[in-house]
């Protein structure tokens, strides 16, 4: 065993030394060997943090919301719909909730309306999110005015900015009291935009939603976890799309990493040669060439990750959330709370460095088999 | 010590290009004695040095080393025998370019995975007893034409070999080098090692040393 292990150091030593001779040429490789995981690494660690970042967000949202359709669409909640849900059994809490998308003309951007009954604003003043006061330059005493869809100006105060740790789901909101919403949007008292309602065992919420759907027909009821999944699917989708841009460069880099293998130098060759004729098997060739495929491509695991972590959760991904994040005016300013995935690390490893050993394997075995002799002639 | 019986060898064998290198060779190589190959060039020399160090095989005929067919012997076998019975010595010293002269010797006894300590130790003795010691951190490709060869034997003597085979040891040196080689021919002899080796420098074949010369031509002994 120490033979090995002595054995496989002599291996390194000799292959570290081979690297430094050629180092241009490793260090080119090695640069566009760690780019590719850093691209690869990036997608998909902010693609996963993303994940996890909206579903803590959304665990505390409710487990059921119930929407009114009309024609298929989204329609408000008429009075009495409160009352019926009321009588079915498992629904342990319900509660009418107004919120509406506004059009800033200002900033071309979109805003989200919400009535809070926790933050219990008074009439004339708001909440907003963090994106929203950065973009129109506001800060908690200054007013600002709307004008709303019947064409009357109305004017609010700022009395807070909402914690940047939420700003995902909350970098377009303005929080104001009910009456404010009611009046600004012309929604009659007692018709809400939505209901959500909280089950009493949370193994019964698929049997509630199915009382619910039966009870009101023209109602179409949200599982919380469907708003997970389709969280997850967009972001599948987006993260889909960069890898398929991305296949590219991983193809180029395939190409590469073969030719470079196969395209052993003259003076690679010659190497090999005189390793076999002064007492190296074939064997050791290979393991030999194996240790430099694999520092090579862990090295390049490393400073791509190293630096994909950094990129993703130091600089918020700058390079890729315009396609991952998805707001088209509002950026989120968010650090992403650092989250790896044992998982994902070994499929990204499996994905870079094997393909690379894998490509290696064959060029080299059929230099390694080359007759010693050469060398002497 | 080694013993070949009609041993023939073909390059490019059964092809168009088939080209037969010796024609049946029968030579008898005694222990602890140095013998020179003599010949002109292309007269199969280094062929027959290729074949007796276990470097290739003949195509026809039999090898024995020390009463042992190793004509037939797989890859990984042979690749033993050179390692630990043969130290090579190339014409053109084939070392490893940007390795130390240290390195270098060190190099045929990787494989082995000997303990560190021990392997340097002995490469600092046989680059000492060559009066290299003060150019063993030296790249190689630093060295004068030399100091090369004396890495070279240095590197062939690693693994304490029983035969050293020498190509053409004196082909890249000027008088007074291949001087100095005949000098460390003198002390491998004197430790007792085989030397067999392939040479048509008058220096070389006519010196005392050289025990017994076996002149080639056409891939024939003479």
């Amino acid at each position: 065993m120490n033979l090995w292990i002595e054995k496989q150091r002599y291996l390194i030593d000799f292959t570290l030394a081979s690297l430094a001779r050629r180092k241009w040429k490793n260090l080119g490789l090695l640069l566009v060997y760690a780019l590719l995981v850093f691209v690869l690494a990036s997608v998909t660690l902010f693609s996963h943090a993303l994940r996890q970042e909206a579903a803590r967000l959304l665990q505390d949202s409710p487990e059921l919301i119930l929407q009114r359709m009309v024609a298929g669409r989204h329609d408000l909640v008429p009075p009495g719909y409160m009352d019926r849900i009321g009588q079915i059994r498992g629904v342990q809490k319900k509660e009418g909730r107004l919120w509406g998308y506004y059009f800033d003309p200002v900033v071309k951007a979109n805003y989200t309306f919400m009535v809070s009954p926790v933050a219990g604003l008074a009439r004339g003043s708001i909440e907003i999110g963090s994106a929203m006061a950065r973009v129109r330059g506001l800060a908690a005493g200054n007013v600002i005015s709307f004008r709303s869809y019947t064409g009357d100006l109305f004017s609010f105060k700022v009395v807070g900015v909402l914690p940047r740790n939420s700003e995902l789901v909350s970098a377009d909101l303005v929080l104001l009291a009910e009456d404010d919403f009611r009046a600004f949007f012309s929604i009659p008292p007692g018709h809400y935009t939505d209901i959500a309602l909280s089950v009493a065992n949370p193994q019964e919420v698929r049997t509630v939603a199915a009382k619910l759907a039966s009870a009101l027909p023209d109602s179409r009821p949200i599982l919380r976890e469907e708003v997970l999944r389709t969280y997850a699917a967009i972001l599948d989708w987006r993260e889909g799309i960069v890898l398929a841009l991305l296949f590219g460069a991983i193809l180029a880099f395939g190409i590469l990493a073969w030719e470079k293998a196969s395209g052993l130098s003259a003076e690679e060759r010659t190497e090999i040669g005189i390793l076999k004729a002064i007492g190296w098997e074939t064997g050791d060739v290979v393991g030999m060439k194996l240790w430099e495929g694999l520092l090579l491509s862990l090295t390049a695991f490393l400073l791509g990750f190293v630096a994909a972590y950094v990129h993703v959760f130091r600089f918020s991904a700058s390079l890729f959330e315009s396609v991952l994040k998805g707001w088209s005016v509002l950026y989120p300013r968010f650090e992403l709370t650092p989250h790896i995935d044992g998982l994902q690390v070994a499929t990204l490893f499996f994905f870079t460095v094997f393909p690379y050993a894998a490509a290696v394997l064959v060029p080299i075995w059929r230099a390694a088999i080359t007759d010693p002799d050469a060398v002497m002639r | 010590m080694i013993e070949l019986n009609g041993v023939r060898k073909a390059f490019h064998h059964g092809m168009t290009n088939e080209f037969w290198a010796l024609h049946g060779i029968d030579l008898r190589i005694e222990a602890k004695r140095v013998t020179a190959l003599c010949g002109p060039s292309g007269s199969g020399k280094t062929t027959l040095l290729t074949i007796v160090g276990c470097i290739a095989r003949p195509t026809q005929g039999r090898v024995r080393f020390k009463e042992r067919d190793i004509s037939g012997l797989p890859e990984r076998f042979l690749t033993g025998i050179r390692r630990k019975s043969f130290g090579f010595v190339f014409q053109k010293f084939n070392l490893i370019r940007g390795m130390s002269a240290l390195d270098n010797v060190m190099l045929p006894a990787y494989p082995t995975g000997e303990p560190r300590r021990t392997l340097h130790g002995r490469a600092e003795r046989i680059l000492e007893q060559l009066k290299l010691a003060h150019r063993r951190h030296a790249h190689v490709e630093w060295l004068s034409g030399g100091e090369q060869q004396r890495v070279a034997i240095g590197r062939a003597l690693i693994n304490d070999p029983e035969v050293v085979i020498a190509d053409e040891p004196t082909a890249n040196l000027d008088s007074a080098l291949s001087l100095e080689f005949m000098g460390i021919l003198e002390s491998l002899v004197g430790e007792g090692r085989t030397v067999l080796l392939s040479s048509h420098d008058p220096l070389v074949v006519d010196s005392a040393l050289v025990h017994r010369v076996v002149n080639m031509r056409d891939g024939r002994i003479l």
